[in-house]
């Protein structure tokens, strides 16, 4: 009997010893182990007579129950003054700067270029890309534009050959659509177009958005309804549209559309220049000769086309006051565009 | 185009303020983009008299001037001018009154000058905003002295002349009608529900030229499908008269004498370009219109001379040139001072051969600039009447007979027959889509000069001649919109039409996939032109058949550094970081997805390959590696896991550059600026780049995810070292362990580790971490038994194959 109370006492000293929860653990193992001492007095109850056995077991067992308990009792105080210190340890000035882990954004073309997809996708629209190097056929001849068309000089146009050179509007895709699908048609052509201008307010190369739709019993009214809702979901949901006559030669009648101005409300302002209005985009119903170059019965279809230019309805939008910002691509202003 | 107020109320009534007529020619079409009153900067300016003039008592250059204002009362006003006098009548600036001062406006108060109170200012003509156009002796320097007639105390501005408006208006490409006074003027009559006493299409032309020993040929009729001449008598060459010079001050014209000023004040007036030769030289009686010969030559009237090609049309005498068709007359055929008999033209030429000449020869004018917009055929007869009435008003000439029965030289007069159209009033409102009641659509088209037929649901229209640009139904909609208003135009969405589905193909959504793949690594979006400078690719050091050389030039580019298209995007994104280096952006990451510009031959022949490119670049903080973790996980999210070979480019580091593979295909370069170029851009970061061929990768896309079994059973890791020669890659060692055992999966490198003294020379340690897998079908898990027979198995092929020694 008494060997037991000397096991227990001295696996209680040398539990009270160990420091840390490794070294209680080992203690533990000597022990309990496999190898250890309570392990090796069951191993020795074979040379105890029988009857005394159960007596025997009982108290090896009562023993085990003794030593676990104490062991979890000394394993928790250890593992709580462990924990305490490594939190002690572990802190950190909270105040330092934080790792950089920074997303790049995008820029502010590409955010309103995916901004009007998504509003006209909602109406059906799908979005097709023409190349941006044309030929004259279908960036001016069949817009209704002939080489000796006034609206020629409306745009100064980069020549790469007598026939080939830099899209002047996305327009042109209009009739690559139109010539490969028949209405209904609903589309979006978005993309990068060139004109020779450069100054503070023009740049040689920027983005437009076309849109256009052909169908049976188009009219003005549509176009207005359309607009309407797309001055409403990109400026504000109070927005209102003024429509007033205008030019391009594949469009009769031609409009240019003015929202009203989201910054004041239409009361006037220094944005919209005190006038109320802003002017956003050139519209119009797709001139007859047009549909006819695309094999498209103009008695039958009509149909409404609208062109914007990216870059003036981003600067409108977040008040990017230069257009060259959007071409010098400096991080500082990228950065801006955060998601 | 410049209208002043004062003009067009000639040709209409306009009983509204100059800024609600403003609003109604915006809302009918004709965009004002200023609307300038001259007299802004002059207020408060009145006629005086001086009643005397005494001599400063404290200063020898300044008399000090008592003036009769009338109702403003007697005023004492101390001046520096010398051309002052009693009994003079001079613009006085009262206290408070404002005056133009040097290109701004001064502001005139009481003052004391040296002692003496003087109560305002004598004004000259300068101060006022005017020349001798304006008021005879506006230029004089000194005091403007005025009419001894001029009302005392009455305000200046309408005195000057500067009591008006000028209106300068857009005009859109399809209006040239609308390129002179009366063409607005007809437009202002419109909206305003008024007649106008302009523009009724002339008397047509009865019978042939009378002969008057003089003839004129138009070789050319496609070039010139309308001449009209005709001769003045007794011209007296004087100035014109001051209202006549005003005029064209207010539209920016120079005023030269009575018959050229005439020339000038038609196209302004009517819209068409004149011209007046000295009858004495032109020679052999006759005119004729032809193409020039190759290397003739032409001294215009601004002694400018210019050598010719066949496509330029000139205006010949008898013999030589007299005139650049359309653009300007030859300096040999002026008219001078003694000049008595004019040959009036009025002639419409061809606006593309007008344009192209004028391109080409770089000599511009008002008449070409003029002819370029479209002279229509009928103008010529209208303007030579008007100049003829002009002459006989302003008395400087006789017509050669009375000016409404002209001798005219009409030739190739044309059909001047009125268009028709005929449509329906239902057509009009289906372009629309309101409902226009019939009557409002009869009185637009007539206010507009059409003469309307009404035969119950159709109608029929005869088109005025000036009006070029109405072809049919769809453009009277326009016209009877644009004067019914658009605010009648209610918003309907599409009522009839088909439901279509939108949305982005996958294609486009791969790419919105891609940026946001690459936006997400820190890399933001930039945006460069397509076009680019040649000197980029000496700058990247390409050599001459480099196939990036082979660009599309620009013919007529902004200047020689946007003068090609791109044919990589590296040299634009490079030009971004040098920009960003130098603002003192010491780090960051930038990335563009555009088209580059492949020709399959030059000079094109076809259109080019636009080819999407992706470019990478990051600079200041992070590395190679970065860089190239960024490449891996962009093209990991489509699914590629992409190799990289040692490579060389002419513009990166020889020893830090790296082909990227997406299996076979060769999909883009990667590697450090070449510290060569860094240096030449002053540049001390290091800047890393990598160009992907986006259209490449797209090939290899992957598009559908197909789900794989997880393993049965834990994968299990083991580390290797193992000591090689220093020429072993990475992608080496990994290779020869993947193909030594079926079961490791994965072989990544953790460590290179370096020290000649205990690896020896030319040697290094590479650490792997490799781990095995049983398989998503085996029965039972790997033993560390059969982990180990593993392990052998690639020691021993390391050793084999790369001369590797387990460390």
């Amino acid at each position: 009997m008494e060997q037991f109370e000397t096991i227990f006492a001295s696996a209680a000293e040398e539990a009270a010893k160990a420091e840390t929860s490794r070294a209680l653990y080992e203690v533990r193992m000597q022990y309990l182990g496999r190898t250890g001492s309570v392990t090796a007095l069951l191993k020795g109850m074979r040379e105890i007579p029988a009857e005394e056995r159960p007596a025997y077991g009982k108290k090896i067992n009562d023993l085990r129950e003794r030593l676990e308990k104490m062991f979890d009792g000394r394993d928790a105080e250890v593992k709580e003054r462990e924990l305490s210190a490594r939190l002690r340890e572990e802190a950190v000035d909270v105040t330092m700067p934080g790792r950089k882990c920074e997303e790049g954004t995008l820029h502010p073309v590409t955010r309103v270029r995916n901004e009007l997809i998504d509003i006209f996708s909602g109406m059906g629209f799908e979005v097709f890309e023409g190349p941006e190097i044309e030929n004259d056929y279908y960036n001016f001849t069949a817009l209704n534009t002939p080489a000796d068309h006034p609206a020629r000089d409306m745009q100064d146009t980069f020549y790469l050959t007598d026939e080939f050179l830099l899209r002047t509007q996305t327009s042109a895709g209009q009739i690559r659509l139109m010539e490969k699908k028949k209405p209904p048609i609903k589309m979006l052509s978005p993309g990068r177009v060139f004109r020779s201008d450069d100054d503070a307010t023009h740049s040689p190369m920027f983005h437009q958005m076309e849109g256009l739709v052909v169908d049976r019993g188009i009219t003005l009214c549509d176009l207005r309804g359309m607009l309407d809702e797309f001055a409403r979901t990109m400026f504000s949901a109070t927005s209102k549209t003024r429509l007033r006559p205008s030019y391009f030669p594949f469009t009769e009648p031609s409009v240019e559309v003015d929202v009203s101005c989201h910054l004041c409300g239409g009361k006037g302002c220094s944005l919209c220049k005190g006038t109320g209005w802003i002017e956003v985009l050139g519209a119009g119903i797709v001139n007859r000769h047009v549909l006819e170059n695309c094999g498209i019965d103009p008695d039958e279809y009509s149909g409404f086309a609208f062109g914007m230019g990216i870059e003036r309805i981003a600067m409108l939008k977040y008040g990017i006051n230069n257009i060259k910002l959007l071409t010098e691509n400096d991080v500082r202003f990228l950065k801006q565009f955060r998601d | 185009m410049k209208v002043p107020f004062s003009w067009l109320k000639d040709f209409v009534e306009i009983d509204l303020s100059p800024e609600a007529l403003e609003e109604r020619l915006f809302s009918c079409g004709f965009e004002v983009e200023e609307l300038i009153y001259l007299g802004k900067d002059v207020e408060n300016v009145v006629v005086g008299e001086i009643v005397s003039c005494e001599k400063h008592p404290d200063a020898d250059r300044l008399t000090v001037c008592k003036v009769d204002c009338g109702a403003r009362g007697e005023k004492q006003i101390v001046t520096a001018a010398t051309n002052v006098f009693v009994g003079a009548r001079v613009p006085v600036a009262l206290d408070g009154a404002t005056v133009k001062h040097e290109g701004g406006v001064q502001k005139i108060k009481a003052g004391k000058l040296r002692g003496i109170l003087s109560e305002g200012m004598f004004c000259s003509g300068e101060e006022l905003g005017i020349s001798d156009d304006f008021y005879e002796g506006a230029e004089v320097n000194g005091i403007l002295i005025l009419d001894e007639n001029e009302d005392l105390g009455s305000d200046i501005r309408p005195i000057v002349g500067i009591d008006d408006y000028i209106f300068d208006i857009a005009v859109t490409a399809n209006r040239p009608d609308c390129q002179s006074i009366l063409g607005i003027a007809c437009e202002v009559a419109a909206v305003l529900k008024k007649p106008h006493g302009g523009f009724l299409p002339p008397s047509p032309y009865e019978g042939a030229p009378t002969d008057v020993g003089f003839s004129v040929e138009v070789r050319e009729p496609a070039l010139c499908p309308r001449y009209l001449g005709s001769f003045v008598k007794d011209v007296k060459i004087a100035p014109s008269p001051r209202w006549l010079r005003r005029r064209l001050a207010l539209c920016g014209m120079r005023s030269v004498n009575n018959l050229v000023d005439i020339t000038n004040y038609i196209l302004l007036e009517v819209g068409q370009p004149m011209h007046a030769f000295d009858r004495r030289y032109l020679r052999g009686d006759r005119i004729v219109v032809r193409r020039a010969e190759a290397g003739e030559k032409i001294v215009t009237l601004d002694e400018k001379e210019f050598s010719l090609t066949p496509d330029n049309l000139l205006i010949c005498d008898g013999e030589r040139p007299v005139a650049l068709a359309g653009v300007m007359g030859g300096l040999n055929s002026e008219i001078r001072e003694d000049t008595t008999e004019v040959f009036f033209e009025a002639a419409s030429f061809a606006r593309d051969s007008v344009r192209k000449t004028s391109r080409a020869l770089g000599q511009r004018s008002d008449s070409s600039a003029r002819f370029e917009k479209g002279v229509y055929p009928v103008l010529p007869h209208y303007g030579m009447q008007r100049a003829l009435w002009l002459v006989q008003k302003l008395g400087c000439g006789t017509p050669t007979d009375k000016w409404f029965a002209p001798n005219f030289c009409d030739v190739q007069a044309g059909d001047l027959a009125k268009k028709k159209v005929r449509t329906s009033y239902e057509a009009i409102d289906s372009v629309l889509g309101i409902r226009v009641p019939k009557e409002e659509v009869n009185a637009i088209l007539t206010r507009l000069g059409f003469e309307v037929s009404d035969m119950g649901a159709s109608f029929e229209v005869s088109v005025p001649l000036w009006r070029e640009d109405i072809d049919g139904y769809p453009d009277l909609a326009e016209e009877i919109i644009r004067m019914y208003d658009y605010e009648h135009i209610t918003p309907t969405f599409l009522e009839n039409a088909t439901v279509t589905h939108g949305g982005l193909t996958s294609a486009q959504k791969s790419e919105e996939k891609f940026k946001r793949a690459v936006q997400h690594r820190g890399f933001s979006e930039a945006c460069n032109y397509s076009f680019c400078s040649p000197k980029e690719f000496d700058l990247f050091r390409l050599p001459a058949e480099a196939p990036e050389r082979r660009a599309v030039k620009i013919l007529n580019p902004i200047g020689e550094d946007l003068s090609v298209m791109r044919t990589m995007l590296m040299p634009s994104m490079l030009q971004n970081v040098v920009r960003n280096v130098r603002r003192g952006n010491e780090s960051g990451r930038l990335f563009e997805l555009a088209n580059v510009y492949l020709p399959k031959e030059l000079p094109l022949k076809e259109l080019p390959e636009e080819r999407r490119h992706a470019v990478l670049a990051l600079w200041g903080e992070g590395d190679f590696f970065d860089l190239k973790g960024a490449v891996e996980g962009v093209l990991g999210d489509f699914g590629i896991k992409p190799s990289f070979a040692r490579a060389e480019r002419p513009y990166l580091h020889p020893g830090i550059t790296a082909e990227i593979s997406a299996g076979e295909e060769c999909v883009g370069v990667l590697g450090e600026l070449h510290p060569a170029i860094a240096e030449e851009l002053a540049l001390e970061k290091k800047v890393f780049l990598a160009e992907l061929d986006y259209a490449a990768l797209r090939e290899v896309f992957a598009e559908d995810i197909v789900y794989r079994n997880l393993p049965a059973f834990p994968d299990v890791r083991r580390d290797l070292a193992v000591v090689v020669d220093e020429k072993v890659t990475c992608a080496e060692l990994e290779a020869c362990i993947l193909r030594a055992c079926k079961s490791a999966v994965s072989a990544e490198l953790f460590d290179v580790y370096r020290d000649p003294a205990r690896l020896g020379e030319g040697k290094k340690s590479m650490a792997v971490r490799i781990t095995f897998t049983s398989g998503a079908n085996a029965e039972k898990g790997l033993t560390p038994e059969a982990v180990d027979g593993f392990f052998r198995k690639i020691v021993g092929n390391l050793s084999h194959l790369l001369g590797a020694e387990l460390r």
